[in-house]
């Protein structure tokens, strides 16, 4: 053992070194919500210099801007930025109320609603590392800054807080690769996970190949990671090309072009609606219920009153016809007008040529169309005129029995509640008795 | 073997045991490189690709007598650095343990007064430092981080160009015992 650890004592310590590293590593992902003290020490040690060093570089450097470059205009113009910032939200947010609703109600929900609350602060510092995506902002939990919260500029999101110290924070930027959050398109609402890449653009995971996103098309917050409110904006998308099986969707953010120098922590996030919600026309159209399946339920079964078959439908349209002509099935007496049915439509609504209906499956149609059969509607339409009731006689009659049993025999269902019977409807004019 | 070999695996004047820095030193370089990265950027955000820290550390290496002290300089400097970044304490650190423990273990086989061979040790352990620290994001912390190549060998030359003033300026501190 002596002669082992003599042998390799410069890799023994190296491994005792690693291992250590390791356990503490794996301490800390194990208990990852507690900040570990030395980390606390260091920051807090850290940052107080952070801002003196700020504070020194805006009065040094930025004072020779402000007076050889600027001279009073840097000052005024981050007066003017600041207005214009809040004049942002209070623009975004009134945009987005008004084009949800009408103004009355985008008035009365602005007045019970108020925007999010946040607390301005402003970077200090970068986190270390070649390709650190954190910096640290000069408010901390001494302002109500707590991990998790959301951090934007008025131009769109910036990232979040991942550890609030006494008297700075620390924020990962979107374009950090471990940063996530939930967003949504503008134009077609379609939902998904910004990513950061560790570059300048972001990418928009879990977007089915079948969603359609435009190129330019402004993605927002959606409110679903719990971080960030929604309808923050996010940024436009700049490519969205099909992927294996999601659409790898690019965006470039817009809370961090041209570098982040001030920044609102959201303490109290209120959900906005995105602006400028109209859908675009979706691919597929939604064609109306079929001609049967509307006469039936989900089981199949016809519904009562309604009509199932083209008998019925054949039924209704002589009741119509009835309705229409003051006639009652089966009280007109004998030799009295019967209802004209020459003209009445066919199952489908389609007149046959000839102005009488036509409905190859109605019994009643089944008889006209043949050349025997088509004298007693005529003899119908005529009535009293043609027929032997003209001959004045009074006297009672039974009906007669159909001459062509197509007209009668096949009895169409009758639906309960309808007490007229169909056969009686398309009967002809009953003949003279005594012919 | 030839005179200029010969002279490269020579012993090296800067990994003289008589060459030593101040304790002061030990401490404020680092300090100064790890801070620097938090500074610099702000003024001048181009010089974020630069690893000070890392430099340092390889400096330290080649000038030290042995790996032991080379892998623990790396630690400490390492957990600077951890503590005021943001993924757990200990991931520069054993990077940069590593970086140590290899960079004195080169350093006793070439002559790292060479410039030629500072430039692309400096190299070397820059993309050795980038690329070990992409697979303990992955292994040890399940991230899916991207590895940029192409990226990381030209922000590794220039890290290595700005190595050989570095070191020169840091022999000057140095004390003769």
């Amino acid at each position: 053992m002596d002669f082992f650890l003599s042998r390799y004592r410069h890799l023994t310590v190296l491994l005792i070194v690693i291992t250590a590293q390791l356990v503490l590593i794996a301490y800390q992902v194990k208990t990852s919500k507690d900040i570990p003290l030395i980390r606390v020490w260091a920051v807090t040690a850290v940052t107080p210099v952070e801002t003196g060093l700020e504070l020194v570089r805006r009065y040094t450097w930025g004072f020779v801007e402000d007076y050889f470059v600027l001279l009073g205009v840097r000052s005024q113009n981050e007066k003017l930025r600041r207005e214009n910032g809040q004049l942002k939200i209070e623009n975004n947010y009134l945009k987005s109320e008004l084009s949800t609703a009408d103004r009355a109600r985008a008035l009365s929900v602005f007045q019970a609603r108020s925007p999010s609350k946040t607390v301005a602060a402003r970077v200090i510092g970068n986190g270390t590392g070649a390709n650190s995506k954190v910096v640290f902002v000069d408010r901390g939990s001494t302002s109500g800054v707590e991990s998790g919260m959301a951090v934007v500029t008025p131009d769109g999101i910036v990232g979040k807080v991942v550890e609030a110290y006494p008297t700075a924070s620390l924020v990962m930027l979107i374009t950090d690769p471990t940063f996530a959050a939930g967003v949504v398109s503008q134009k077609n609402r379609v939902h998904g996970t910004l990513k950061g890449q560790g570059h300048a653009e972001c990418l928009v995971d879990y977007v089915q190949n079948e969603e359609h996103v435009d190129i330019g098309e402004w993605f927002y917050t959606s409110g679903d990671d719990r971080i960030f409110p929604k309808g923050f904006p996010v940024g436009q998308v700049t490519a969205s090309p099909n992927g294996k099986t999601f659409k790898e969707i690019y965006v470039s953010p817009s809370g961090t072009q041209g570098g982040v120098e001030e920044v609102l922590i959201v303490l109290q996030g209120v959900h906005q609606e995105v602006p400028g919600g109209e859908m675009a026309s979706p691919a597929y159209t939604i064609l109306p219920a079929p001609h049967d399946a509307a006469t039936q339920t989900p089981e199949g079964a016809p519904q009562p009153g309604a009509l199932s078959t083209d008998a019925d439908r054949l039924r209704a349209i002589y009741k119509d016809v009835g309705v229409e002509q003051k006639h009652t099935y089966g009280e007109g007496t004998p030799g009295s007008k019967p209802p004209d049915f020459t003209k009445i439509p066919s199952v489908h609504g389609v007149l046959s040529p000839g102005g009488s209906a036509a409905a190859p499956n109605a019994p009643g149609q089944a008889s006209a169309a043949q050349p025997g059969a088509a004298k007693a509607p005529a003899q119908a339409q005529t009535g009293p005129a043609a027929g032997p009731a003209q001959t004045g006689q009074t006297k009672p009659v039974l009906p007669p029995k159909p001459a062509v049993p197509a007209v009668a025999k096949p009895k169409p269902p009758v639906s309960e509640g309808i007490d007229d019977e169909p056969a009686s409807v398309v009967a002809p004019a009953p003949p003279a008795p005594n012919q | 073997m030839t005179e200029y070999t010969e002279r490269l695996l020579a012993e090296t004047p800067r990994k003289s045991a008589a060459d030593r820095f101040r304790l002061v030193w030990l401490v404020v370089i680092p300090l100064v490189a790890v801070l620097s990265q938090v500074y610099v950027p702000r003024f001048i955000p181009f010089l974020a690709y630069l690893e000070l820290p890392l430099l340092i550390t390889v400096h330290f290496a080649l000038s030290r007598g042995g790996p032991i002290p080379a892998l623990f300089y790396g630690m400490f400097i390492g957990l600077v650095q951890d503590s005021l970044s943001h993924q757990p304490i200990g991931m520069y650190g054993i990077v940069k343990t590593l970086v140590g423990y290899f960079a004195a273990s080169v350093s006793m086989r070439f002559d790292v007064q060479n410039p030629v061979v500072t430039f692309i040790l400096s190299f070397f352990f820059y993309f050795f430092h980038q690329f070990f620290y992409w697979v303990l994001s992955r292994a040890l912390l399940g991230e899916t981080l991207g590895f940029d190549a192409q990226q990381t060998v030209i922000f590794g030359l220039l890290n290595a160009a700005v190595a050989l003033p570095l070191f020169r300026l840091l022999d000057k501190l140095k004390v003769a015992g």
